[in-house]
């Protein structure tokens, strides 16, 4: 079988979990066959010196992103709500522990 | 919002030096500058290997060789993290390794030099990495948010790179006569290729001002060379190895180092492709890649069939 047809690989995006007890964060993306090659790359491009505990890999067509464009909008139902912050509520000096 | 307010918008990110990030709207020569450093930076990684891998069956010792080994494969790691940067702009991988195996897109020049000796990779490490990492570390601040972010990984990995390749010269330079001479020969081949790692001067760089506006790049080509003379002359003393430029001095007044005129010439001889290595290194590249062509479509197959198998299992 001859295949010249220049089909890249899926693009992957990679989530690392650096120490027990942490979020998994976004590393950055590589190119796999599938997910277990993705793991193994994703091993070997952002884990070289010990960088993580755990690894995450999504197909990158599969994440759905926020418009910035649409940020305004978007965030503007928390935007009057100071309320919602512990700061916003004066009490008087001998309350303790709150 | 009309391309004018998206244009004032953008400029007021960056005036502000908020991070731009892919999805968010930029001008097209901010993403096709951006495409371009990113690339070719990319590119400078890749080659970057061969010079070095030259050397890895031939080191001197285990440690050495596992060093080496360590180096090249991060090179590798750069070169993807950068390659992965610059498709959040919307090129593809496949695009950017056929402007590479075409010749379109450059990448650095010092890589177009042959490794003649092992000092060489003392000499690539101490001056090659620690001009790269002049460059690279205002990068970590660069606007665009992928590639500031690769540079941070980048950055980090590099100074190994650096120390390791002062750690040869250092032990060649405390060696034998023979090996003193090694290092003071690979010394006086590296060190002005290295200044020119940099650049042309910032009167015959036209972009430097809008790259600088931007905030892709972040001190011009002479600030960085400068920079990198000024440190090195003094790392080569601990070497007692001898800077190779007759009119080299300190000027007090400017409170820097004058180093002699650079060879401008080689320098665009090397870059249109004239350099003693540039066929050698991108038929290698581009004999790596076909050859692995195979390999590529083999796991793509692999990967296919084993979707279909599981797809199956699950309708039956």
């Amino acid at each position: 079988m001859s295949n010249s047809n220049k089909s890249e690989w899926p693009l992957w995006e990679v989530f690392i979990r650096s120490k027990a007890g942490l979020d998994h964060k976004h590393a950055g993306s590589l190119h796999a066959a599938d997910a277990e090659m993705a793991i193994e790359n994703a091993r070997d491009v952002y884990t070289r010196r010990m960088e993580g505990v755990s690894i995450w890999v999504v197909e990158s067509k599969n994440i759905h992103a926020s418009d910035p464009d649409e940020a305004d909008s978007l965030y503007d139902p928390a935007n009057d709500k100071i309320y919602r912050h512990p700061t916003f509520y004066n009490l008087p000096d001998e309350v303790k522990y709150m | 919002m009309t391309v004018h307010s998206f244009q004032e918008h953008f400029d007021d990110l960056i005036d502000r030096e908020v991070t731009i990030e892919p999805k968010d709207w930029m001008p097209d020569d901010y993403r096709k500058t951006l495409i371009r450093q990113i690339s070719q930076h990319a590119h400078s990684e890749i080659v970057g290997m061969l010079p070095e891998g030259n050397w890895i069956t031939r080191a001197p010792s285990l440690r050495r060789k596992a060093v080496l080994l360590a180096k090249v494969q991060d090179e590798a790691g750069h070169g993807l993290y950068l390659y992965s940067a610059a498709e959040t702009l919307g090129v593809t991988r496949d695009a950017l390794y056929d402007q590479l195996h075409t010749g379109k897109a450059k990448y650095s020049s010092i890589f177009n030099y042959p490794t003649l000796t092992w000092a060489d990779m003392g000499a690539i490490g101490w001056l090659v990495d620690g001009a790269a990492i002049m460059n690279q570390v205002p990068l970590c601040r660069t606007s665009y948010g992928p590639y500031a972010r690769a540079m941070v990984r980048v950055c980090k990995e590099e100074s190994f790179h650096q120390r390791q390749g002062f750690e040869i010269m250092l032990t060649l330079s405390k060696g034998t006569e023979i090996q003193k001479k090694m290092a003071q020969d690979a010394f006086n081949r590296w060190w002005w290729p290295s200044l020119m790692m940099f650049g042309p001067p910032d009167a015959e760089s036209p972009h430097t001002e809008q790259s600088v506006r931007w905030r892709i790049k972040r001190l011009t080509n002479d600030e960085l060379r400068q920079k990198f003379v000024d440190v090195t002359v003094e790392q080569a003393k601990v070497l007692g190895l001898e800077v190779p430029d007759k009119d080299l001095k300190w000027n007090e007044e400017r409170g820097h180092f004058d180093f002699g005129v650079i060879n401008w010439e080689e320098f665009w001889n090397v870059v249109k492709g004239n350099g003693p290595c540039n066929k050698q290194r991108l038929e290698t590249r581009k004999a790596a890649w076909e050859n692995g062509q195979w390999v590529r479509d083999a796991a793509m197959a692999h990967a296919e069939k084993r979707k279909a198998r599981k797809e199956t299992a699950k309708a039956a």
